[in-house]
Parts: C-alpha cells; sequence; structure tokens
C-alpha cells in the first residue's frame, strides 16, 4: 500500500531503501526532519547531527571513499558552510555513491536569503537531481546514489520547502545495500588532492560531466509529455507540479536532471512545439543554458526572479490572469501575525538585560534572531550563522571609544558549536574589549529542539559528551567568564554592565533551558499573578514582548479612578512564571504564585 | 469517488492549535479512501505563534500540493483575523467553517494595534451560511481543552463523501491511547454540529 510522506520522510525512507550505511546533518529548514527520520525509523543506518554542515559533509565523503553509500543533508546556506570540501570533493570523486540533499527556501520562509542550489551543482561540476513529489523524491535518492556510483562524483538532491514539507503517495520498497565493497584502499592520486595530482583530477571532471550530459538525454526522469502543442513548458521541481495544475493540457519536458542538461531532448522537445517557456523559481538557471543552445524561449520575462511560484502565479504568467473564482481579499487591514519568542523564553529576559545596557547587538540565526522585532527591537546585526562575534569585534576595534563598552555579541549554544569557536578564539588572539553573550537554552530551538554536542546526547538521544563552553573560552585564553541564569534579569544586567566596563574579552553565559523543553525544566509552571490597581500601566513590562502579557487599554477613566492610559493582564493559560515580568515592575504589582 | 474533483481543503490559524494534526489526520483519512492526496503547510516557526496554514487536496489525480488562490472548496479557520487574512484562497462558492476565538497578535497584546472589532460580520457579508462556532466552550464541555482541533475537523468531515469509519481508525491510529476516546467523541460532537 502507498504511504502518505512528506519529501523529507521520502528522501530518508529512500536513504534506507537504497543501502545508505552512513547519514550526517546539521538541522536546517526545510531540511531538518530528513535526519530526524532516519534517527527515529531506520536504526541500520549509521547517523547523527554534525556540529556543522562542512563536518557532515565531510563525514558523508569518510564513509563514501571507504564504499559505503552515504547521505549528507542540509539546507541550502548550510552548502555555503560546506562549500570548501564540495568543491573538491568534486574532484576526488567518490567510491560508495554520495547524496548531498540540500534544500532551498524560495520565498524564506525560514532562512535569511534565496539563494539557488542550481548554481552550486554548475559551480562544483557536479549532477543535480530534483523531485516535484515525495515519490520522486524516494525514488531521485536511489538515482543519485547509483549516478554517483556509476559517474564517480558526488551528486546533489535539490529539494525545496514545498517539496520537503508537501506530503504525497509514496510506494515502499525493502531495502538492498550498496553494490560497493567496502575498505581501506590506497589511491593518493585519487584522494589527495596535492597540486600535481589535481592538476591530474580535472580533466577527470571535465569528461565526467560531458559524460553525464550525454546520459542525461535518456534519463528516464527527464521526460517529455506531450499535450497541446501551442505551449511547450520545461520545468523541474514544485514547479512542474505548479504547472500542471495551471495548464493540464499543455506540453511539459519535465526535467528530474536539471545539471548538466540535455541538449538532443531539449532541441527534439523545442522543434515540437510552437512556444517554449521555461517555468523555474529564483534564477534563469534552465531558461539561459537552453538560450545558449540557441532556441527561442521565455521565462524569467513572465515569472520574475523572486520568491516562490504557485499555480495562479504560473498562470499569471502565461495569460495574463487567473481563471480561478475567487471569493477576493477584504478590505481590512489585519494586523500581523509574526513569530515570537514564547511565553518564559530565557532569550526574552536576556534581551531585557541588555537593553538595560543600551548596547548594540551583533547576532546571528535562531530563535533569538526574533529579539530584532518590536518591541525588543534588541538585535543590530545578523548575516549568517556565527556571525555576530567577528562583527561585534571588527566594530570595537575599528570604531574605538565610538564602539567601546557598546559591542555586544550574541550567539546561541548549537550556533556556537557550528560556527562560533572560530571567531571566539578570534577574539581571544587579537583582543579587544568585546562582551559575548551565549544564550545557551541547551538545544537547537528553532528548528524544533535538537541535540547538539553541548546537550549531551545524540541524535538518537543515546548519552555522550557535553562540550564545556567555559573550559573552552579559557583555554582559549579568555580571563573573564562567567555564567547567569537570565531570569535573574537584574544579575544578568549588573554581569554584563561589569564584562562591557572590562577593557578586554569577555564572555557571559546566559544559561537556562528552552521553555519548550521537557528535560531540565527551571521553569515553575505556575503563573504569576498581577495587581491590576497597582499596575500604573507603565508598559515596561509589555515592552518584553511576552504573549502572557496584555495591555489592556482604559479610553476614560471612571470619576475618582487614577489617570492612567491602562494595565496589564497576565494570561494565566500561557504564563509559565519565568519572573522576567516580575523583575522588570518597578512598582511591585506583580507577584509569584504562593 | 465523485469523477475528477479534487477536493480544496484550506485549514489556518495560528502555531500551537492543532492545525498540522487536523490536517495531517484529514490527508491519511482521503488516502485511505482511496483518494490521490496532497498537502503541504508551512511549519518551522508554526511553534512560536505564527500565522499557520495547511493545503490538503484530494481526489482523482493532484499535482500541486498548494491550492490555487480562489480554488477552496473550504477554509477551515481556528482564529477570527486568520480566516480574512486567507480569504483570497476561498472560491465563490466556498464554505466558511470558523472557530470564533481571538487570538491576540504582539501589536495587540502590546497596546499599538486594535484587534478589528467587525471580522465576524465581515466574514457573513462575503459568505452568509459560514458555520461559526465556540470551539472553545465546545471543548471545556467535552473536558479537555486541546480538542478543539478534532472538533472542527469532526464538522468538515461532513462535506465530504467519506464515512466515519475511516475518521475513526486514522484518530486512533494518531493519538496516544489514552487520548483516544475524548477525541472520537470530540469528533462526533463536531459531526453532528456540521450542517447536513
Amino acid at each position: 500500500m502507498k504511504q502518505l510522506m512528506s519529501g523529507n520522510e521520502a528522501i530518508a525512507r529512500g536513504a534506507y531503501e537504497y543501502g545508505v550505511r552512513l547519514a550526517s546533518a546539521y538541522p536546517g529548514t526545510p531540511s531538518t526532519e530528513i535526519l530526524e527520520y532516519i534517527g527515529e525509523k531506520y536504526s541500520n543506518i549509521k547517523a547523527g547531527w554534525a556540529p556543522n554542515e562542512k563536518v557532515a559533509l565531510e563525514v558523508a565523503a569518510g564513509a563514501a571513499y571507504g564504499g559505503a553509500r552515504s547521505m549528507a543533508c542540509m539546507k541550502h546556506v548550510g552548502l555555503n558552510v560546506a562549500a570548501d570540501p564540495f568543491m573538491t570533493l568534486s574532484y576526488t570523486g567518490v567510491n560508495g555513491g554520495l547524496v548531498l540533499v540540500v534544500c532551498d527556501d524560495p520565498a524564506m520562509h525560514s532562512s535569511q536569503n534565496e539563494q539557488d542550489t542550481r548554481n552550486y551543482a554548475k559551480f562544483g561540476k557536479v549532477p543535480c537531481l530534483e523531485p516535484s513529489d515525495s515519490q520522486e523524491a524516494k525514488d531521485l535518492t536511489g538515482e543519485a546514489l547509483r549516478i554517483s556510483e556509476q559517474f564517480d562524483t558526488p551528486v546533489i538532491l535539490r529539494s525545496s520547502t514545498r517539496v520537503s514539507h508537501s506530503m504525497s503517495l509514496v510506494e515502499t520498497k525493502e531495502r538492498q545495500e550498496g553494490p560497493k565493497e567496502l575498505g581501506l584502499k590506497k589511491d593518493p592520486m585519487k584522494f589527495v588532492m596535492l597540486p600535481a595530482m589535481a592538476r591530474k583530477r580535472h580533466p577527470v571532471v571535465e569528461q565526467r560531466l560531458k559524460d553525464l550530459a550525454e546520459f542525461a538525454e535518456t534519463f528516464p526522469f527527464n521526460r517529455i509529455i506531450m499535450g497541446d502543442e501551442s505551449i511547450g513548458i520545461i520545468s523541474a521541481g514544485v514547479s512542474f507540479q505548479y504547472s500542471r495544475e495551471a495548464f493540464p493540457k499543455a506540453s511539459f519536458l519535465q526535467l528530474g536532471m536539471v545539471w548538466p542538461l540535455p541538449e538532443k531532448l531539449i532541441r527534439d522537445f523545442a522543434s515540437r512545439v510552437k512556444r517554449l517557456v521555461v517555468i523555474e523559481e529564483l534564477d534563469p538557471f534552465i531558461e539561459e543554458a537552453v538560450r545558449l543552445m540557441g532556441l527561442t524561449v521565455e521565462g524569467k520575462n513572465l515569472t520574475g526572479l523572486l520568491g516562490e511560484l504557485s499555480p495562479e502565479a504560473v498562470e499569471i504568467a502565461l495569460t495574463g490572469k487567473s481563471s480561478a473564482k475567487s471569493i477576493g481579499p477584504i478590505d481590512m487591514e489585519l494586523p500581523l501575525r509574526p513569530p515570537n519568542m514564547c511565553p518564559g523564553c530565557p532569550h526574552r529576559a536576556t534581551f531585557t538585560a541588555l537593553k538595560k545596557n543600551k548596547v548594540y547587538v551583533s547576532g546571528d540565526i535562531g530563535c533569538y534572531t526574533l529579539g530584532a522585532l518590536p518591541p525588543l527591537g534588541i538585535l543590530d546585526h545578523c548575516l549568517c550563522m556565527g556571525s555576530g562575534i567577528g562583527i561585534a569585534a571588527g566594530l570595537d576595534r575599528a570604531l574605538g571609544e565610538l564602539a567601546q563598552g557598546k559591542a555586544v555579541a550574541v550567539i546561541g549554544d548549537s550556533t556556537f558549536f557550528h560556527s562560533g569557536m572560530t571567531p571566539l578564539l578570534e577574539l581571544a588572539y587579537n583582543g579587544g574589549s568585546t562582551t559575548v553573550v551565549i544564550m545557551d537554552n541547551r538545544t537547537t530551538a528553532m528548528t524544533g529542539a535538537q541535540q547538539h554536542p553541548g546537550t549531551g546526547f545524540t541524535l538518537r538521544m543515546d548519552p555522550t559528551i557535553s562540550a564545556d563552553i567555559e573550559k573552552l573560552a579559557e583555554s582559549f585564553g579568555f580571563k573573564r567568564v562567567r555564567a547567569v541564569n537570565p531570569y535573574h534579569v537584574k544579575e544578568l544586567e549588573t554581569a554584563v554592565a561589569e564584562e562591557l566596563a572590562a577593557n578586554e574579552p569577555s564572555l557571559v553565559i546566559s544559561r537556562a533551558p528552552c521553555a519548550l523543553l521537557k528535560t531540565g525544566r527551571i521553569l515553575p509552571d505556575k503563573p504569576l499573578t498581577i495587581d491590576s490597581e497597582v499596575c500604573k500601566g507603565c508598559k515596561t513590562c509589555i515592552n518584553t514582548g511576552c504573549p502572557a502579557l496584555e495591555f489592556v487599554k482604559i479610553e476614560k477613566p471612571e470619576e475618582g479612578e487614577k489617570k492612567r492610559k491602562g494595565y496589564t493582564k497576565i494570561n494565566e493559560a500561557l504564563c509559565v512564571g519565568c519572573r522576567t515580568c516580575f523583575e522588570v515592575c518597578k512598582f511591585d504589582a506583580i507577584k509569584e504564585a504562593s | 469517488m465523485s469523477g475528477e474533483r479534487v477536493y480544496n481543503v484550506l485549514i489556518v490559524g495560528v502555531g500551537g492549535q492543532g492545525i498540522i494534526l487536523a490536517s495531517d489526520v484529514l490527508g491519511e483519512v482521503a488516502a485511505r479512501h482511496g483518494y490521490d492526496v496532497k498537502k503541504n503547510e508551512i511549519h518551522g516557526m508554526a511553534q512560536r505563534g505564527g500565522s499557520v496554514s495547511s493545503h490538503v487536496r484530494f481526489g482523482k489525480k493532484v499535482s500541486s500540493p498548494i491550492i490555487k488562490m480562489g480554488e477552496a472548496d473550504v477554509l477551515l479557520s481556528f482564529e477570527q483575523i486568520e480566516t480574512l487574512r486567507y480569504f483570497p484562497f476561498l472560491s465563490e462558492k466556498g464554505k466558511v467553517i470558523l472557530n470564533d476565538q481571538k487570538i491576540l497578535p504582539p501589536a495587540v497584546f502590546t497596546g499599538k494595534q486594535d484587534y478589528p472589532a467587525d471580522v465576524i460580520a465581515k466574514v457573513r457579508e462575503k459568505v452568509p451560511d459560514a458555520l461559526i462556532l465556540d470551539g472553545v466552550a465546545l471543548a471545556a464541555k467535552i473536558g479537555n481543552p486541546r480538542v478543539v482541533n478534532v472538533i472542527f475537523l469532526g464538522v468538515l468531515s461532513k462535506y465530504f463523501d467519506i464515512p466515519a469509519e475511516t475518521y475513526e481508525l486514522v484518530l486512533k491510529e494518531s493519538l496516544k491511547p489514552k487520548l483516544v476516546d475524548i477525541n472520537l467523541k470530540a469528533f462526533h460532537e463536531g459531526r453532528s454540529l456540521a450542517a447536513s
């Protein structure tokens, strides 16, 4: 029987069915669930979280060098981190099949940019497969491994948010082991990329790309579906499904392999249709290649370069209007509903203390990036994973007095292990007066609470080491290191003030488990209460942005009532008793539960 | 099965309201009934109180995992203003099922903006037969505030030709054993409240 699976679940299933022996990943939306499913369901695959994507790819490369089928998974920007091993892995090739799953996020549902991974396939001269639904996600995982072995190359399996997180029906099969013999073999000409060896490998890579282009001509996942000949649509991935939805009768060339491209097949298709259009999200990747073949083609002039497509976007691009009869929008301005830090979030407590210190904050990627939004508005930079420490150090050193005592970097614990250790070392090494605050909430919170090297548990919840941030910083040469419980807001505020005053690098570890974690919980899970008569309506607590607090406006004070704009109400169903509002209230209006 | 027709169901609300579970169950039920199914939701940041939408599509053959704007047959909304946010997805013949609950967005609970006062009137203006139920009160009556989503799944189930037994089977498989009875009760309560 067919099973309903998400694209990510299907990729995990593919890893199982097609004999993957090792999988490695760092969490990142929309790719995270692939390794989670492997961890949960397929115990014969060795699997674990890597501290970052570069390491994940290297671990997978090691397994492949030894003949094992392997998989590394990451989000699009993760491949930037893994770009160094990726580019030369193309030269060494593999042995056992290696599939590099990269999930793009057009429209940036949960990302800082919308880069198009297909460019990496071209850049690295490796093949790229692209599924359009869950069945193809599973099948192409198998094809990727087969192609990887046949052509001795890593293979990118490119997914996107709408493929990874959509569910559709999948036929499952039994597991088959990979064909390669496992073992440690000496082969320095292939695996040791000294200049002399790499020069010999480069022509192999160029020939491989030509061979792959020939292979693509008859690859069954590149298929022509002839319909109405007045329009021929070349598409791949979820864009193909949108196009089929919008134009069920059109002619299609669906590409399951988007690099290298099958020139003869494309020319054949082009010759059979009157109007040739490429429907693809983000960059004109296929379109430009088709145009280079000398063919007349349309694409980005119709669909644009930004964000996601959709069935109606494809229809409007080609016909100028949608045929759907919508009830239409409602003429009313709706308040936005952006994601928010949860009630009891330790980050809110940390940011509340930092705000009191009037600092300039360089951050990066995690739940704490939400601190940039009102009412906290505390974050001043977010560039990439681990970027805050370097940016704060650069500001501090370059601006001297202008930044001294103000430059603060914030970083989460998982992000710190991902890419915060090297900038922390730089700070110790080159000095300055930057204060780093590691917001250690004992998990990888933003992607849904994954384990990491600081939590003491592996992907499969086996006990393991728990990396010690304090000792690490001390070994780097930090003289000023201290840990504070962020819910003691005033204490944290004082600690940060003291560290900012010190004319040397310092580290504050603001440590309390994520409010959604059940283990290690220090939150009392009892709501606080507020005396609404005592409350002056100053909004100091409201400006922490806690969803458990509500400001009740008073339009006209009644006779004899004191003048105030309103008062705070605590939503007992949401409040977990973190005390952040209690700590900031100047009028003792908030009381702890007895 | 009714021919080539594809059913388009859009379920919306706020992270934490059980939208993903409700749509997972509906998708699984449709698959068990023999339909081709595709569904999609944007999650990841869903737990953080953001706006959540889940598209469920089923029929003989389904291409796109997301509903074409203007083609949703049913809009099931768990929160007042989220209903209006997703209105452009609704077909002019579409149905609305609404959980009459307000969850204040940040700009409202911090006192910067007011929660729109006349949401229900606006919904009724466009969709006079919108079914509006107080799910929180109904769940309290049943005895567990967390069954609101399954009450509305029960309401929704009356809009399709799939037997109640299929839903019961999938609910039993998807829930912890101790939660099965109360959720089945919630499902049937919802089913009885739907316009037949």
